[in-house]
């Protein structure tokens, strides 16, 4: 290698290092949320490998086990979903979606995008450290404040991602209330970009509790505070209604962005419009804002809380059907009188339909209190939040960067492998997925359990279940095959392969330039990112 | 000491509770009533993704693209009809709701008032065992084993000793947080005699999974004289 090409390398590194270009720390995200997929994946699989038999199978001890389960929660949550929805697409999507030259604080977003890869460099730590933490994702005191395992290194880890998210929510929205395009107005917003929104205000509103409850118990550990020591005056269940009060508005900030993009792919491969848009807007995407923080209390139905406050839970976690009922609506009119065209973004959006629809009605059970005295803490709740957060949203996020990939990479990836690649892990999803609902509901199968001798009717189950797995791993290494070979071996992609009207693909190349339009596009009355009727709607002198 | 459900009366009569709390006659099975929900809400979840997801097959099939440029041809929605399809679906939803609210709180009563005959075992958590204390003078108790009269209510009383724990008894279809500090409770009906599981199930570190033990239902005399056998010698009388 010559020194100029050493010198090419080494700027672009430093460019990529100091970048401040929201595509290039868009980028930055995706390379993040993917290793921490990698990680945390490997660990789903050697837990479905130790549930092969009741007792021991890979290791013998215990706690190994829980930590696995710890890493593979929390870095799948606040490691890979959240900064590949709010990060990845928020930031690569938002300014291209929404006519802007870059987002409203470069320097911030850089910020944000930099706290992310040192709070996934922490969450490593937990496989270097002589005792790292045991105390699942959720955390729960007493056991986190008396355990041997690093409590420290879940808060900071937990910190660092909200610093992150809030750096990088105060950004976006700024981008979305002040750098809309001229004529872009509100109800001409892609989707997606309304759904980031709804996140963000979320993500504002409530990291702070989070950050609140995992503070409180290292303080507890190693401070020697009493927040929740009872014998002093404190209380756990305070801390499991803090962690609640986030962590359930969290499931939507995943649930949106989620949603979101996969009306961009139905919407773009049916060349149809939204159906009912402000019904889908208003209803759907700013209900289940409104009312995510009111039901937080589901996850306490058999706690301590006290009954006036599980019955009024109830009714509220209920009511969420109402909106996400709307937002299935909105998905399935948008294919009537649409034109469908099956390419590999499109399947993964039809398995996200039906992947959602059993993980939206099986929470209508984890609503209702009575039924949960059988449901809590068993098999069926990882089977139902898989059901909704790991599967549909993989599906979307797997969905999405296939759908994303000409754009991004400037070329195309093979549609055989991808075909193959969803086929596989739909099967995988539904075997692995179903069956763990079904013992737990069936039998009481509880979660987080290394051994299960006292629950001999699951055994066959569980070796099923897990081979289910198996085939998720098989079909996750045909997509990662296929976007390699896509990186190396693809086809240059055109300026808009699917035939879409959003700005992203019709008024900029492939990849976009840094500034992204070469003038900011200006935006006729009747221009719509879903106007497939009309003519390509952009003002004529912009092309 | 019986707990009494605070409803508010507002909420009561919107919910078209015949309050619940007043039957103390005859003990309602909550295991029993448990299964009654389940297979009703199981077949309305099940109508609901029979009908959305047909609708989506059907969509899917039916608006394949034939030719590749053709393009959709949905239309907008007028004002009205974008309000008939927020209002129409919401109140259906809404309906199914409030019927579902009603359904859980008249199981959830059930669920928390216990019968005034009730037999009440205290029961204590910890790393990582349970332990059972009985009524009877001088106590009697036990470790990883629940024994109990057929065909009485039992009442266990939960605490924990150090972290938080949860007791459940899968057949019964019930369990309770065992929470430091706080002392909770619940109810089951064993009205065969029998063994079944119980076990701890939430996550409290290393040999979380093995906080198991068995419930043993005894038909009324044997559990008597188990009674007898087992309490105390020369303790208090
Ligand atoms: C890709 C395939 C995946 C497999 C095979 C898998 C498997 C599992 C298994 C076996 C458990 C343990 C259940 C238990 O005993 O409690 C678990 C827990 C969990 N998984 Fe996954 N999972 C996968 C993907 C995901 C994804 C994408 C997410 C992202 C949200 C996720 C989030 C979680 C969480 C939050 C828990 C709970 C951990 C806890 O109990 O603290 N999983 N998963
Ligand atoms: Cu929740
Ligand atoms: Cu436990």
């Amino acid at each position: 290698m010559n020194t100029a090409e050493a010198g090419a390398v080494r700027s672009g590194l430093k460019e990529w290092i100091f970048t401040i270009d929201h595509k290039r720390v868009g980028v930055l995200y995706l390379f993040g949320s993917l290793a921490a997929f990698l990680l945390a994946g490997t660990m789903a699989m050697l837990i479905r490998t130790e549930l092969l038999s009741p007792t021991n199978t890979i290791t013998s001890n215990p706690t190994t086990y829980n930590v696995w389960l710890y890493f593979h929660g929390a870095a799948m949550i606040l490691g890979f979903i959240i900064p590949s929805l709010t990060g990845f697409f928020a930031n690569y999507y938002v300014p291209l979606m929404i006519g802007a030259k870059d987002v409203a604080f470069p320097r911030v977003n850089a910020l944000s995008v930099w706290l992310y890869w040192v709070g996934v460099i922490l969450a490593l730590l937990t496989f270097v450290i002589p005792d790292p933490p045991d105390v699942m994702w959720t955390g729960y005191p007493p056991y986190s404040v008396i355990t041997t395992g690093n409590t420290a290194l879940y808060t900071f880890t937990v910190l660092l991602m909200g610093f992150s998210s809030i750096a990088g929510g105060v950004n976006l929205i700024a981008t979305i209330i002040l750098m809309r395009a001229p004529g872009m107005t509100w109800n001409k917003l892609n989707i997606f970009v309304w759904c980031t929104l709804g996140a963000f205000v979320l993500q504002l509103i409530f990291i702070p509790f989070l950050g609140n409850a995992v503070t409180l118990i290292s303080l507890d550990k190693y401070l020697g505070t009493h927040f929740t020591t009872p014998s002093s005056g404190g209380s756990p269940l305070i801390f499991e209604n803090i962690f609640w009060f986030y962590s359930h508005p969290a499931v939507y900030v995943m649930l949106l962005p989620g949603v979101g993009l996969i009306y961009e792919i139905v919407a773009t491969f049916s060349r149809n419009r939204v159906f009912n848009y402000k019904g889908v807007v208003y209803g759907g995407i700013l209900g289940s804002v409104a009312l995510s923080g009111e039901v937080w209390a589901h996850h306490l139905y058999v706690t301590g809380n006290p009954d006036w406050l599980t019955i009024i839970i109830t009714f509220t976690t209920l009511l969420i059907s109402v909106p996400v009922g709307l937002l299935v609506i909105g998905l399935l009119g948008t294919l009537y009188r649409g034109s469908i065209e099956y390419r590999t973004p499109m399947l993964f959006a039809v398995g996200f339909i039906f992947l959602f629809l059993v993980g939206g009605l099986t929470g209508i059970p984890n609503a209702m209190s009575a039924i949960y005295m059988q449901l809590h803490s068993t098999y069926w709740i990882p089977g139902h939040f898989h059901y909704v957060m790991a599967l549909s949203m993989t599906s979307a996020i797997i969905g999405g960067i296939y759908y994303v990939f000409p754009k991004l990479t400037g070329k195309m990836y093979n549609e055989t492998l991808g075909k193959i690649g969803f086929v596989l892990l739909f099967i995988g999803f539904n075997v692995t997925f179903f069956l763990t609902m079904y013992m737990g509901v069936v039998y009481g199968m509880p979660r987080r359990f290394y051994s299960y001798e006292q629950f001999p009717e699951v055994h066959g189950i569980q070796q099923v279940t897990t081979m289910g797995s198996y085939i998720i791993l098989l079909g996750a290494l045909v997509v990662a095959a296929s976007w390699i070979h896509g990186l190396i071996a693809g086809k240059r992609a055109p300026e808009n392969p699917w035939g879409s009207r959003s700005l992203e693909w019709t008024h900029t190349q492939s990849p976009p330039p840094p500034g992204n339009f070469p003038r900011i596009p200006e935006l006729s009355d009747d221009w719509g990112p879903y106007n497939y009727g009309k003519s390509l709607g952009a003002t004529e002198e912009e092309r | 000491m019986k707990k009494k459900i605070f409803i508010p009366a507002a909420l009561h009569a919107a919910f078209f509770l015949a309050a619940a709390t007043g039957h103390a006659q005859e003990v309602q099975d909550p295991r029993e009533g448990w299964f009654e929900l389940w297979h009703e809400l199981l077949v309305d979840i099940t109508v609901l993704g029979v009908v959305f997801a047909t609708i989506a097959l059907y969509l899917l099939i039916k608006y394949r693209r034939r030719h590749p440029d053709d393009v959709g041809t949905g239309k907008e929605v007028s004002t009205f009809a974008a309000l008939s399809w927020v209002i129409i679906p919401g109140l259906i939803f809404l309906a199914d709701d409030v019927y579902l609210g009603a359904k859980n709180f008249e199981l959830w009563n059930v669920y928390r008032n216990v019968p005034k005959n009730a037999y009440v075992v205290e029961a204590t958590g910890r790393m990582w065992s349970w332990g059972f204390k009985y009524p009877e003078g001088g106590g009697i108790e036990t470790t990883n084993e629940l024994r109990v009269p057929a065909g009485r209510p039992v009442e266990v009383k939960i605490t924990s000793a150090d972290v938080i724990h949860s007791l459940s008894l899968p057949y019964y279809k019930v369990k309770w947080d065992a929470q430091p500090g706080r002392s909770t409770h619940l109810w089951f009906y064993p009205k065969e005699p029998g063994e079944h599981v119980l076990t701890c199930v939430e996550y409290c570190g290393m040999m979380h999974s093995n906080m198991y033990g068995k419930v043993i239902v005894m038909p009324e005399k044997e559990f008597d004289k188990w009674v007898e056998e087992n309490r105390p010698k020369g303790g208090s009388l």
